[in-house]
């Protein structure tokens, strides 16, 4: 799947972060950006100027490593001012290397994996007390569905039928140390969110018009909480590093690695 | 206790619409009417502890109350970081109410007894510590837990515990003088402040004069009322159904160390072990002494009398 001049846009901009930081985790920002930017330029009901404005559907980034491509795109938006992106993991910045809420925009703060998912059913399970019609959106890694809160969680949602809760998975099929499949297989992973009472809709996770449609269907099955099962690359955008671990995570790059970022980039 | 304090649950969240209940597969008939009269507040969750604190902590941001309830191992241990991260890191208003602190459930061994409760949920940011000693003092507590900002830990007995508090005021984070005595000051928290009382009774006709003040909120701790009354006396005991390390004991140590008050001061708790041994409340903490007659040994060894 090739990338339109946004995606390439939005990566430049993640690149720009890490030549300022010379650190983050870029593999997994960029099998995020689609998945992201679809969500607040089409699915999510926000006010950029009043971040805590009730109606918004809230967003979690549960794997909150991947936050290279939020912020890119919170900053897009407007949440906050542009050079914020060039103080990430700086003392002065407001933009570490997980999301925190004191970020505009950021609703709760994740890092440490399996966290999101169950922070999410509580917040849907109030807008259904409130009658309130904000969706509740939980954006979580295929490494982090190792965790077994995430699979306490799914009992949970199923059992309330949360139908205004969706799952957004990044299943890129890389985790830090090497494949899922080597480390800890997923699969048959649709079935499995089935069986726990999901509605289930698989996408290709860089695909646009995939992204739309499935996030302008929802609930997936009317009555169930949703999993929208996202295939992407981890790394994607850049071919030496799709599929690559040694791009998972990167400290103390140097001038020529982010040069070859460009590069790789631009010549996507 | 636990009954008082599930019963003004109830009575709680039929004033105050924000009050939301989660227990992790509770004894049956558990809060019933609860259930019945407030079903859209009344969630009793599978044997699920990590989801249930994140779930408490999503309905916490949204501005809703919740109380949650499961044994204190479990509602301390199992779900760790869900309370550092979901809860304290956030510094959302969810009461953890953990049923038999200490050990209580002597005769289920050591996966059921909470002898680190207090420690490990001192030791967490924002968290609020608090030890009733009686049903009557849940009574005083429970109201003023909900507006209370931040995350609270509240640390169960047994249930028909006797009644050792009078009709005083309650204040959270601050300690509570029971008596005042010249030569030794009892440090208590908890159903401690019943073993306290009975040892100073029956040292009195030994002509030791016993201060007791009995520490209820172990989280933030009254540092002011603990040097005062620690001034006026020669040594310092602390007794709490708790390990010797991080509770009360570990807490007040801290607090009159850096004072340099420089005097005689002893910890009794349960030693650095795993409790051995079966049969009830009592007869494991007086096995490990826990009790009137050790706090007693203590009182006179401190006062130099045979």
């Amino acid at each position: 799947m090739p990338l339109d001049a946004k995606s390439k846009e939005l990566r430049r901009t993640i690149i720009r972060i890490l030549e300022c930081s010379r650190r983050g985790h870029l593999g997994s920002a960029f099998s995020l950006v689609e998945i992201i930017r679809v969500l607040y330029d089409d699915v999510l009901r926000y006010k950029a100027e009043n971040p805590g404005w009730e109606g918004r559907d809230r967003f979690i980034l549960s794997k909150g490593h991947g936050c290279l491509a939020l912020y890119a795109v919170l900053a897009e938006k407007g949440f906050f001012p542009e050079s914020e992106l060039w103080k990430f993991c700086k003392i002065d910045g407001i933009l570490g290397g997980h999301p925190e809420p004191k970020i505009p925009g950021v609703e709760f703060s994740t890092g440490s994996l399996g966290h999101g998912f169950p922070v999410g059913i509580g917040m849907a399970l109030n807008a259904r007390y409130e009658k309130a019609g904000y969706r509740t959106f939980v954006v979580i890694g295929d490494g982090e569905a190792d965790e077994g809160s995430v699979w306490e969680a799914a009992l949970s949602a199923g059992k309330h039928k949360l139908d205004n809760l969706v799952v957004v998975m990044d299943y890129n099929k890389y985790q830090s140390y090497g494949p899922t499949v080597g480390i800890q297989d997923l699969e048959p992973l649709a079935d499995k969110w089935r069986s726990f009472g999901f509605g289930v809709r698989e996408v290709d996770g860089h695909d646009l018009d995939e992204l739309k449609s499935a996030f302008s269907n929802l609930p997936v099955d009317a009555g169930k909480p949703s999993v929208v099962i996202c295939h992407t690359m981890k790394g994607k955008g850049i071919k030496f590093a799709e599929g690559n671990m040694e791009w998972h995570h990167k400290s103390g790059l140097n001038d020529g690695e982010i040069k070859e970022l460009y590069r790789g980039l631009e010549e996507y | 206790m636990r009954k008082t304090s599930l019963e003004m649950v109830y009575e709680l969240a039929k004033k105050d619409r924000r009050i939301f209940f989660i227990g992790s597969d509770l004894g049956a008939g558990t809060l019933d009417r609860f259930k019945k009269e407030m079903p859209d507040r009344f969630f009793m969750e599978g044997v699920s502890e990590q989801n249930i604190i994140g779930m408490a902590a999503g309905l916490a941001l949204e501005g809703k109350i919740v109380y949650v309830n499961t044994i204190a191992t479990f509602i301390t241990r199992r779900c760790f970081e869900q309370i550092v991260l979901d809860l304290c890191l956030h510094n959302l208003p969810v009461r953890l109410i953990g049923n038999g602190g200490g050990l209580v459930y002597a005769p289920l061994g050591p996966t059921h007894e909470a002898i680190d409760d207090i420690a490990i949920m001192r030791a967490i940011p924002n968290m609020t510590v608090i030890a009733p000693a009686d049903a009557d003092e849940m009574r005083r507590v429970m109201p003023l837990t909900v507006d209370y900002p931040g995350p609270i830990y509240i640390r169960l007995a047994k249930g028909f515990d006797p009644i050792v508090t009078s009709n005083d005021s309650f204040e959270i984070g601050r300690a509570i003088p029971m008596r005042e005595g010249k030569d030794v000051l009892v440090v208590t928290t908890g159903i401690t402040l019943g073993l306290a009382k009975e040892a100073a009774d029956s040292i009195k006709n030994e002509g030791i004069d016993v201060s007791i003040l009995h520490v209820p909120t172990i989280k933030p701790l009254d540092r002011e009322s603990i040097l005062k009354y620690a001034g006026k006396v020669s040594g310092i005991i602390t007794i709490e159904e708790h390990s010797i390390i991080g509770g009360l004991g570990s807490a007040v140590a801290e607090v009159i160390a850096e004072a340099n008050l420089g005097k005689l001061f002893r910890i009794i708790g349960i030693p650095d072990i795993f409790p051995d041994g079966y049969g009830s409340q009592a007869s494991l903490m007086e096995k490990y002494s826990v009790s009137a007659g050790s706090l007693l040994a203590e009182i006179r060894k401190l006062m130099k009398k045979p």
